[in-house]
């Protein structure tokens, strides 16, 4: 609703006509949201709109955006990080934030709440909070009740006033509890739990235990909890680039220091630019080894920096950065050399981070074999950041003295040519690739290829496979597509790939 | 100063001659004619191209660039930064194939990169890192961004860190650059095997350009995965005669090697 508003440039103001957000449910277009001086006229959600619009003609309707609401909801979830790092989104248009331990910083329970508030009203929304021990009680309060601070073990008595209907369980059962004269929660939880289960389903009494605080469980995080996180706000929003590198680097000693004093070293980085606006960027960084060098991660941020498309714009200023730690291993001190320099593996391994930071993961990439005798399949790419497998399979043995039995450059999928064979089971005379004829001086083969029938369909063809020189010396690997008579009546060629 | 005639040789060069430029040896591509002629190899820490003659032997220069850096490399990693078009045009780098021609392609770093400003950070990048062996560029077709300045660049880089740096060109003609040597490679018709068959990799080189000022020339060469070095071929007799279409055939069916 509020995003509507925001969207269109309109503020509600009292001359302004109703407004109502509508969805089409089954055949009839219903109401699904309503503002103020809609729902002081009498219509509520569920409302048809013809019926709606016989007693209010003059509504504003829209239709109602789930997407964008989503989208609205993770950005505030992102925006929510910078509270605790425990953040889930809680549907349909609830955030739960754990903040066990993390409360002080912001000034206790009561004082958190407030920022909650007022930042979500800065950003042009009106919210409702609550702080209990358990999500289900915050929940519960803050959808139903006063919302407020409820203390360690007041939960039963913070949601005795509430309606059961703050169960939220299936209609059903809130009527049926109505009938029976539950009309809050005082009474419900005195109630013999066997009967209700009986009744209502195992589900319901859970519910209740968690929502009166008796059983606990944490929720979710949206995002991987970082190993360690250090943070700086700002009470002044910074922009210039310089100050934002000078913090990140501060950051990066700060969080190298605890790393040193855990004996660990850090796998990726991800820092979080928090804009004042609501809108968070990450810029995540992975090296390859276990690292402590500040100098290091800091240079991969600026080769980050560098490649990105759009540069991270500040728009009215970043209010607080943080750089997390997402992964971090053990890392023992390691000793340079008598010169000074890093022993030779890690500065390759530095190479690649850096090449990796700047290109992306998938554009540096290392090769591995792979055990199969299926051309197609013997090797994979991985990317050069990953470690190589410890068991690596053999590339393909050949005889010594064999000159190359694969070529240098593979072409995927293979190119078909246009072959003229002088026997059937034999090397092409001659073949026309890329428009261009070449006549063929001299040929090894076949090499027979059988396709693996518990990995392909059972159709696959099995494949000749010749090793040609043209007249003018160019070396080509070439293949038939299926056996004389056999297999097909008409074999296609392929020409699989170019030798040096 | 009399203890530094003590010392084991190589660290009495490291104390002796702290930071000489181009000091860097030379090493030798193993084929003995060619090394004689070039004055006992091609320069280390240093830039040196390779043109594919036309552009269908773009693989062809390829693998004689490889050929090269393994020679330059010795033991050491070798970043190979393709241009996305390559592979496209002439195929992707095939493992088998690498291992194939003497070279562990465990020891390969690939970068793809969109464009040729993208191989040219790779291949600064890698020429800047002394632990790297070699380092190859393969951008396609005429590219603007690769003028004297930067070739420039990547000789002082190279330079200083010792890599060599190869750059391989397809579909481009040789313009002037900082390159110390600069060759032209087309296919040559190989050594036959027994029956036949299609021996190792054979290049005809000219060498366009060399630092030392020598002229243009051509030699036959033949890499030898087997020993990693090339070897000297005879040039060949004029041009190639076409052999008729089917003419291995002709002789019956003993002449191809059978192989699965």
């Amino acid at each position: 609703m509020e995003r509507w508003s925001k969207v269109k440039g309109r503020c509600g103001g009292p001359a302004d006509p109703p407004l109502v957000l509508t969805e089409k449910v089954g055949n009839a277009v219903r109401l699904v949201a309503l503002d103020r001086r809609a729902l002081a006229l009498g219509l509520v959600a569920g409302l048809t709109l013809a019926d709606a619009r016989a007693r209010t003609p003059e509504l504003t309707v829209d239709d109602l955006d789930p997407h964008a609401d989503a989208r609205l909801m993770e950005r505030l979830a992102d925006d929510a990080d910078r509270w605790s790092p425990m953040v889930a989104l809680d549907p349909p248009h609830g955030l739960m934030l754990d903040i066990t331990g993390g409360a002080h910083l912001f000034g206790g329970e009561a004082a958190l709440r407030g920022h909650v508030i007022q930042r979500m009203r800065c950003l042009g929304l009106s919210a409702r909070a609550a702080v209990a021990g358990t999500p289900e009680c915050a929940r519960a309060l803050a959808r139903f009740g006063r919302a407020g601070v409820v203390p360690p073990g007041g939960e039963r008595a913070a949601v005795a006033a509430l309606p059961v209907a703050a169960q939220e369980a299936p209609p059903e059962a809130t009527i049926a509890l109505t009938r029976a004269g539950q009309k809050t929660l005082r009474q419900l939880p005195d109630r013999p739990t066997l009967p209700l289960s009986a009744r209502f389903g195992q589900a319901l009494s859970e519910r209740l235990r968690r929502m009166l605080g008796q059983a606990d469980i944490r929720i979710r995080p949206r995002r991987p909890l970082p190993a360690i996180a250090v943070e700086r706000g700002f009470a002044e929003p910074i922009g210039r680039t310089e100050d934002i590198e000078a913090v990140v680097r501060d950051l990066t000693l700060d969080a190298i220091e605890t790393l040193q004093g855990r004996g660990e070293g850090g796998r990726a980085f991800e820092t979080a630019f928090f804009r004042t606006d609501g809108e968070v960027f990450r810029l995540a960084v992975e090296t390859g080894r276990p690292s402590r060098d500040a100098a290091a991660v800091m240079r991969l941020y600026r080769e980050k920096l560098d490649a990105l498309a759009d540069p991270l714009d500040p728009g009215f200023g970043f209010d607080l950065i943080r750089l997390s730690v997402m992964a971090a291993e053990p890392l023992a001190p390691a000793q340079a050399d008598f010169e000074g320099r890093a022993p030779l593996a890690d500065q390759v391994g530095d190479l690649v981070d850096r090449l990796t930071a700047r290109f992306g993961r998938e554009r540096v990439k290392a090769l591995t074999p792979v055990d199969t005798h299926n051309p197609d399949r013997a090797q994979r790419h991985r990317p050069a950041a990953e470690a190589s497998p410890s068991w690596p399979a053999p590339w393909l043995e050949r005889l010594p003295d064999d000159p190359p039995g694969r070529p240098l450059q593979l072409f995927d999928p293979p190119q078909p040519i246009e072959a003229l064979a002088e026997v059937p089971d034999g090397p092409p005379a001659r073949f026309r690739w890329r428009r261009v004829q070449h006549a063929v001086a001299f040929a090894e083969g076949p090499e027979r290829i059988a396709p693996e029938w518990w990995l392909t369909p059972a159709n696959a063809l099995t494949r000749d496979y010749f090793r040609l020189e043209d007249s003018e010396g160019r070396r080509f690997w070439v293949f038939r597509e299926g056996l004389y008579e056999r297999e097909t009546e008409a074999p296609r060629w392929f020409l699989h790939g170019v030798f040096a | 100063m009399h203890l530094a005639t003590h010392l084991p040789p190589r660290l009495r060069q490291t104390l002796l001659s702290p930071e000489q430029p181009n000091a860097h040896a030379l090493f030798t591509t193993g084929a003995d004619q060619l090394d004689d002629l070039l004055g006992g190899g091609l320069a280390r820490g240093a830039l040196h191209e390779v043109y594919a003659e036309t552009a269908p032997d773009c693989a062809t220069a390829a693998g004689f660039t490889l050929a090269l850096a393994l020679r330059a490399a010795g033991d050491r990693a070798i970043v190979w930064a393709r241009q996305d078009y390559a592979g496209i045009e002439a195929g992707g780098l095939y493992g088998p194939g690498l291992a194939a021609l003497g070279f562990d392609p465990a020891r390969l770093i690939l970068v793809e990169a969109r464009d040729v400003l993208g191989i040219l950070r790779a291949g600064a990048e890698a020429a800047r890192c002394p632990a790297v062996g070699a380092v190859l560029m393969e951008p396609w077709g005429e590219a603007r961004p690769l003028d004297l300045t930067a070739s420039r660049r990547l000789t002082l880089a190279a330079d200083q860190s010792g890599v060599t740096v190869f750059l391989t060109r397809a579909a481009a003609t040789p313009r002037p650059s900082a390159a110390a040597s600069r060759w032209s490679v087309r296919p040559r018709p190989s050594r036959l095997m027994e029956a036949d068959a299609p021996g190792w990799p054979a290049f005809a080189l000219t060498l366009l350009r060399h630092r030392a000022g020598l002229s243009r020339q051509t030699f036959d060469v033949e890499w030898d995965g087997e020993q990693r070095a090339f070897a000297d071929l005879a040039p060949l007799p004029g041009p190639v005669a076409a052999v008729p279409p089917g003419g291995t055939l002709v002789e019956g069916q003993g002449a191809l090697r059978r192989a699965g």
